[in-house]
């Protein structure tokens, strides 16, 4: 089973490794013009209160992108999130 | 090309309006919104006893042609050919910027690169050398904080300096690299063979795009000589399935990823970290403003704020200093358009149709208008505050899983709130306006049409008037059941229209948050001051014509003599129509008095107030003893509050303005839908106030 950006939590660090083809034309444009290309690193944030959008950190900013996209950015995992106390 | 032309372009949140705003200064007339009657915002910019006119492009991360925005920025520069581009990019956030700038530079384009927010990117911990970012791409760059004006004389002196033509400031060849490079040197080449595609686009970018099979460009390079471009495209596709054989993958994404590889490339060699990044503010803040159970709270706090807020400070608290005590500014603008009436009066005597068209037909109607000028103020500027600070996104973010039921999207939500929807006193123009930033065609339509039912600023004037007349003790919760109600129509006419009329698959929602600054006062007040200016404008003109148009009609024809002095507006021609509705509207409980306010409602609603204050004033003249309209009406047989509350929820909801009207049809590019809003709408209002009223009705007497 690929992983993909959905399937990550808060804190875990990822490569992009590419994105579905079946994406519309469209949405992967969009996703390349945000930076989303392949080998780029990204962090993820937080989730929205609802759990969708997530917001990941990419190329040293912040980008909110649905769960439904998130399902066709292709990655693998450099970290998992690390132990923090703090966080719950 | 025009020669004295600059355009600034950039990312959305790199400050290109800060750089816009100090490159004009305070010599900028403050012109219409951009759209309304021209599609761009600008300015001109004095410097060394030159006079250039400085346009501001839509924000944009790319130049391909899939959202409006950028399409509108592309085609400026391919069509008008400015002198100068100034490309504003964000140091702090240099990689993502560099990517929209090589596409600039692959305009083949002077470009002068204003490197802005130069001290956000120290705070961060690195140091962009500006120098080296300059010999890399071949341009000039100038760093700046524009939102202190640091470095912003520099970047005047360049730009003479670019167009007299002692600096140089065309851009080095954009490389992408091995196997891309080479087809689009191949393809550059034939382009030379047709002079009149040569004359219109610069020979590497034509062939660029066709190698990414842009559809746009191919389009007007086909309006200009359909088949020199049709033997174009044909070697272009077979160039980019060389490409795509070559990289296993489709030509745009190559080529795409090659501008990023060339960022990249520019960041490494330009950027060097020079200590420990400070703990980051944004990073604190969200962690509290998106945080799963404080962020919703926050949100509804701001919202109460800023509702707490726009009325004491504009309404309620006597804070200016004023001849006869102290005053709030709507207070002022009561008192001013009280003395005028008051030298008016003597008028009376000796001219009274002159003083009627004056006092009841433009002081009433325009005076009833610019009373919420001070409300609208206080609004905009608290929304542009907080839009300014970054906020904003952060309510899209939390709000877009909530909105996406109704069929509507995070970034709606900047719609609804300049429209009015929080708090009271916005305007659906600007609002409309808003939803260029999204890239979604169906979810912008859906937002554009459900947009209107927002309180806007037209709305108060009737809101007031009638709830001052029936519900003087419940200000505060009417005006809060009214915001509820705007809200709910606006979302479960989205989710009908969304599975009616506007069906579509959800579509992508990718939106950047950036980084929370504090607001910039000067751009702050401008913005503000720009969104008031248009609502004065308005009831300066349109709202103005339209009440002497209609004060016309209620006072002509003067009866014959034999008809009954009181019977005088029945007898007119608005008092005509309105009759002739009566037998409909009757089932909301509106008279023929109302109809006339109503229909002339549909050019702008905050002509209502007015139109049913001449309308009842000319009625009965038998009587002064009524000091306002609101007074008139409760006091009147015909009047309760059931059909007061009809009447603010028709008033709420049926057509959207004129001026609305004409900017749906002009951003959703047809006049079907901007028909379609205002049929859709009026209809649902109706049958809304009749079921107000005939509940209302029935329930009247058990209170």
């Amino acid at each position: 089973m690929k992983k993909t950006l959905f399937d990550l939590i808060t804190g875990d660090t990822a490569r992009i490794v590419r994105i579905h083809e079946n994406a519309p034309a469209c949405v992967r444009m969009r996703l390349l013009d945000m930076g989303l290309t392949k080998g780029a690193a990204l962090r993820v944030e937080r989730h929205a209160p609802l759990g969708d959008p997530v917001e990941i950190v990419l190329k040293g900013y912040r980008l909110a992108i649905r769960m439904s996209e998130a399902r066709s950015i292709e990655v693998e995992l450099i970290a998992e999130r690390e132990f923090s106390p703090a966080s719950s | 090309m025009s020669t004295d032309e600059i355009v600034i372009a950039g990312n959305p949140n790199a400050g290109k309006t800060s750089v816009y705003n100090r490159l004009t200064g305070a010599s900028q007339q403050v012109s219409n919104y951009p759209g309304v009657t021209v599609e761009y915002k600008s300015g001109v910019m004095r410097h060394a006893g030159k006079r250039l006119t400085v346009v501001d492009l839509p924000g944009a991360y790319s130049l391909t042609a899939y959202t409006q925005e950028e399409l509108v920025a592309r085609n400026y520069i391919v069509d008008r050919k400015p002198a100068l581009i100034v490309d504003v990019v964000d140091a702090s956030n240099l990689e993502r910027n560099l990517y929209l700038t090589t596409q600039i530079l692959e305009m083949r384009a002077p470009t002068v690169i204003a490197l802005n927010m130069m001290d956000a990117a120290e705070r961060r911990g690195y140091q962009v050398d500006a120098a080296r970012l300059s010999q890399l791409l071949g341009v000039p760059v100038i760093p700046t904080v524009a939102s202190r004006g640091t470095g912003v004389n520099e970047l005047r002196d360049a730009c003479i300096a670019v167009i007299e033509g002692r600096l140089d400031a065309m851009p080095a060849p954009v490389r992408f690299g091995h196997a891309v490079d080479e087809e689009i040197a191949a393809l550059t080449g034939q382009v030379g063979a047709y002079p009149s595609l040569v004359e219109m686009f610069a020979p590497s970018w034509l062939a660029t795009k066709l190698i990414e099979k842009d559809p746009v460009v191919y389009g007007q390079a086909r309006a200009i000589a359909p088949e020199d471009a049709a033997s174009l495209k044909a070697l272009a596709d077979e160039a980019a399935h060389r490409i795509e054989t070559h990289f296993d993958a489709d030509a745009a994404t190559i080529v795409a990823e090659h501008r990023y590889g060339i960022a990249a490339g520019v960041v490494k060699a330009c950027v060097s970290f020079t200590a420990q990044a400070r703990r980051d503010m944004t990073d604190q803040i969200d962690k509290i403003v998106c945080n799963r159970l404080l962020g919703p709270v926050i949100l509804v706090g701001v919202v109460a704020m800023l509702f707490f807020w726009v009325f004491k400070l504009s309404d309620e608290w006597a804070w200016l200093p004023w001849p006869g005590g102290w005053q709030s500014p709507t207070g002022v603008v009561a008192w001013s358009f009280d003395v005028l009436s008051s030298f008016l009066s003597p008028l009376e005597a000796y001219a009274p149709m002159l003083h009627s068209l004056l006092d009841a037909g433009i002081i009433g109607g325009v005076g009833g208008v610019l009373n919420f000028v001070p409300l609208i103020f206080f609004m905009f500027l608290f929304v542009s505050a907080l839009e300014d600070s970054g906020y904003i996104a952060r309510v899209a973010f939390i709000l877009d899983r909530p909105l996406r039921v109704f069929g509507l999207q995070g970034k709606s939500i900047l719609a609804f709130i300049v429209a009015g929807g929080i708090g009271a006193g916005g305007c659906a123009v600007p609002g409309i306006m808003a939803t260029r930033t999204m890239r979604e065609d169906k979810d912008r339509l859906l937002t554009m049409l459900v947009t209107p039912f927002m309180n806007c600023g037209a709305k108060m004037p009737v809101y007031a008037m009638l709830i001052a007349a029936f519900f003087p003790g419940d200000r505060i919760l009417v005006m809060m059941t009214l915001w509820a109600l705007s809200w709910v129509t606006a979302l479960c006419a989205a989710w009908v229209l969304r599975r009616t009329i506007v069906r579509g698959t959800q579509t992508p929602f990718v939106m950047e948050l950036p980084p929370y600054h504090l607001p910039v006062l000067r751009g702050v007040l401008r913005h503000t001051w720009e969104r008031t200016w248009m609502y004065i404008k308005k009831a300066g003109t349109i709202i103005l014509a339209i009440n002497i148009v209609l004060w016309a009609l209620m006072y002509f024809p003067r009866p014959p003599d034999e008809v009954d002095d009181s019977d005088a507006l029945a007898y007119s021609m608005a008092g005509r129509a309105g009759k002739t509705l009566e037998p409909v509207s009757a089932a909301a409980g509106f008279d023929w008095k109302t109809n006339i306010a109503l229909i002339g409602g549909f050019a702008a609603k905050e002509v209502v107030v007015g139109a049913l204050g001449t309308a009842y004033a000319l009625e009965d003249q038998t009587d002064e003893n009524y000091h306002s309209l609101s007074e008139r009406l409760a006091a009147h047989p015909d009047w309760n509050p059931v059909r007061g509350f009809a009447l603010m929820i028709f008033v709420m909801l049926y057509a959207p303005c004129f001026v609305t009207i004409a900017v749906i049809r002009r951003e959703s590019g047809s006049w079907k839908w901007a028909a379609f809003a205002t049929l859709y709408s009026t209809a649902l209002a109706f049958v809304l106030a009749v079921i107000t009223y005939q509940v209302g009705m029935v329930l009247l007497p058990y209170f």
